[in-house]
Parts: C-alpha cells; structure tokens; sequence
C-alpha cells in the first residue's frame, strides 16, 4: 500500500477585513502544493481571499475531557458582561 | 475537518469514575441524545467508529466513481455553456470525495487505506454509478434523479451526530443544489425539443427511474442497519421514509416535463396521500450491489487505470518535496 502525502489544515480568510477560519485538510507533498489543493477543493465558489495551510502535526489542539477544568472557571463571572449592570434608564452614554 | 494526525498527540484518557465500558457508552448515548455532537477526539463505542468508517468512505467512493459515468459526456457536451457546467459539476463530484475521505480520516483510517479498499473491489459505492450513459440526455437524468435523490439522503446527514461528517455534508448540500437543477434544466430543454429529443429524454427516464429509486437502499424491513444507525443520529429518517419523499416531489416533475414514469402500477393515493409505486426489482439492485451490473468492471478498471497512470506524479512529487527539505536543512 502506497503512504499519504502529509495532512495540511486549511483555513480561509472569506473577505477583506475578516479572519481565516477552518474549513478542513488535504494531502499534500509540500506546503505550496497544499495551497494548489485548497484552493482547487475549497474555493471553487469564491470562498475566500486568502490561504493559510498548517501542517496537521503541529496544531495542538486541548482535550475534550479537560474542556470542564479549562472553560468551567468562566461560567460564574458574568460580572464580566456589561449586561449585569443595572444603570438607571434616564442616564445616557452608558 | 479535524483529523487523524491530530489524534496522534495522544488517547485520551477514560474519565474519572466511568471505568467501565458500558458506563461509557451510556454516557455517549446520553450525548447523543441530547444532540452534542461527537467530535474526533470524543471517547466512542468501536462500532460507532466502525460505522461511521464504513459508510463515509462508501459516501466518498461513491463521489469518486460517480465522475465516470458523467465524465463520459464532456468531450460530446452539445454546447460549450454544457460544457463548462458539465466540468464544473464534475469537479464538484471530485472535491465532495476530497471532503469526505477528509471526515473518514478522522476516525483512524488513512486515505491511502481508503483508496486500497475501493480499488481492490474490498469497498462498495452507490449502485446507481454502474449503470452506462449511453445518450446525452443520461447527463440530465442523472443531475435530476441520481442528484436528487442524493440530497434527499443527505439533507438530513447534515445534522448527522459526528461533527466531522456533519459539516462536510453542509457543504455538500450547499454544493449539490447545482447539480439537480442543471439536470432538471437538460431534462426540459429536451422535453420541449423535436421528436428525436423527447424521445432521448423518455429513454433516459426509462433507464434511470428505477436504479434511483433504489439508491435509498433496501426496504425498511430488509434494512440491518437503520435501527442501530438512528440510535446514534446518524441516519435520522429510514429508507422507505426518504424515497417516498423523493418519490413524491419527483412525480409532478415528470409530469411537467410531459414525460411517463415507467411504472403501471404508480398512482396519487389519495388516503395515504402519497404517490405509491409499484413493486422494486430487488434482484436487480443485489445483483448489481454484488458486482453483476453493467459497468461494475469497467468503472473499477478505470479507477485502477488512473491510480496506476498517477503514480509516477505522485512519486516525483513526493521526491521533489524531499530533495527541497534537504536543500534548507543543508543551507547555511
């Protein structure tokens, strides 16, 4: 059985001014080809403006069952919020 | 898509207090239950791994073979605007296999492992792409029926329980809505043209009514799938439920194209209200699943052909990516 190419993560910026997200992997043998690729599997309809590949490997990405020990810590402060102050109705500019 | 490379940083550990394997599965069906997705690094039953492996490459197999029957047409599209739709469509099919071989690689099998399945005939894919084009208007049957019937399958994987396949079939969907609807548009054109093509147009309906309603996969009765694959949410509606509805909105299509279903026994229920169809040729649809179709050899050669005739590509490219590596290690 013939080995894969190495797996690249792709992500696309959709318009000028905005993020690129994750929108999924291809095989490539080399960081340029991963480019070709992404764009002939993920931008056949105007997708984006912009590529990034990463190499699959090296994302470290956090573990589900550390999700309650990394994220719970937030769920209580919702002092944070500019929602949980009650400011009287008639002051402005708040 | 996350993926199997991911997944190599580490198992994840079982956690506290759920030693047992049966404590763990009841946990993932009460995630299921509650519709949380399952993601890659998700503790699941082996089965539901399994599953989902096996049908996921099917799925993406079925987008790669799927570009034979169609492709068959390019060169003799009759306009260049076919043409170019035709391309397009075509390298949608291919890019639709890229993102679900993507998924599948998720859950531990690698893509080379995949390809392997399906080239040594080890794999199936949908029945429907053995069966030949043989006329233009096959071109518009199958954007219409076999593209139709897709989505029909599909729209509901969308909210499939595993994430991977889950957004992969989003994009899919958004994708295939083309295809059914440029089929349809060959249909009508040929519908409203001379003789010769209402008749091309009929045949091709003749040919492709039945092995479409098949896609679905067997009766609900004869279905040793469904029960388990619904626990799961990966399947959300059964077999006979989906190609009633497929069967139900195509019915009026065909009737205002001015084209006859090749069925007798097909008529509006009024108490069931729903189109009802005669029996389905079963021995057909096994026959053909067990390699007795009519282009099963051929669409498995030309899969072979092009693995083979791609080889040395992917072998220069793999040295040239090698010999550049050493080049910038080597650089001062």
């Amino acid at each position: 059985m013939s080995s894969d190419w190495p797996l690249f993560e792709v992500f696309i910026r959709s318009r000028s001014g905005l993020e690129h997200k994750h929108v999924g992997s291809v095989h490539a043998a080399d960081a340029r080809m991963a480019i070709e690729h992404a764009r002939d599997v993920y931008t056949r309809r105007q997708e984006g403006v912009s590529l990034w590949v990463v190499r699959s490997v090296d994302i470290v990405a956090s573990d589900p069952e550390e999700a309650d020990a990394l994220f719970e810590p937030a769920r209580d402060k919702v002092y944070r919020h500019p929602t949980f102050y009650a400011i009287p109705e008639e002051v402005k500019n708040l | 898509m996350y993926t199997q490379a991911l997944d190599t940083h580490g198992q994840e550990p079982l956690p506290a207090g759920a030693g047992s394997s049966a404590a763990l599965a009841q946990r993932f069906q009460e995630r299921i239950d509650v519709e949380e997705k399952i993601e890659p690094k998700s503790w699941m039953p082996d089965a539901y791994r399994q599953t989902l492996i096996r049908q996921i490459s099917q799925h993406a197999h079925s987008e790669i073979v799927g570009m034979l029957p169609e492709g068959n047409w390019i060169t003799r599209a009759p306009t260049l605007r076919r043409k170019a739709v035709l391309i397009a469509k075509v390298q949608d099919e291919g890019g639709h296999g890229m993102y679900l071989y993507s998924a599948a690689e998720t859950l531990g099998i690698s893509r080379a492992e995949m390809i392997e399945q399906l080239l040594s005939g080890a794999a199936r894919y949908s029945s429907i792409f053995n069966y030949p084009t043989l006329s233009w208007a096959d071109v518009g049957a199958i954007g219409w029926l076999v593209d139709g019937a897709a989505i029909m399958n599909q729209i509901p994987i969308c909210r499939c329980s595993y994430g991977p396949y889950a957004r992969a079939m989003v994009r899919i969907c958004k994708e295939e809505s083309f295809h059914q609807r440029q089929g349809f548009e060959i249909m009508l054109t040929l519908a409203q043209g001379s003789e010769a093509q209402r008749a091309m147009a009929q045949d091709a309906l003749q040919r492709w009514w039945w092995p479409s309603i098949m896609m679905f996969g067997p009766s609900d009765a004869d279905s040793k799938h469904t029960a388990q694959s619904m626990r799961w949410k990966i399947k959300r509606f059964s077999n006979d439920e989906l190609r009633q509805k497929f069967i139900d909105i195509t019915v009026p299509q065909a009737q205002f194209l001015g084209l006859t279903i090749p069925d007798p026994a097909l008529h509006w229920d009024e108490a069931a209200q729903h189109y009802l169809i005669g029996p389905i040729d079963w021995n057909e649809f096994h026959a053909v699943l067990a390699g007795h179709g009519p282009c099963n050899r051929e669409r498995l050669e030309a899969r072979r052909a092009a693995h083979e005739a791609g080889r040395w590509v992917r072998e220069a490219a793999a040295a040239h990516a090698a010999k550049e590596r050493s080049r910038q290690s080597q650089a001062p």
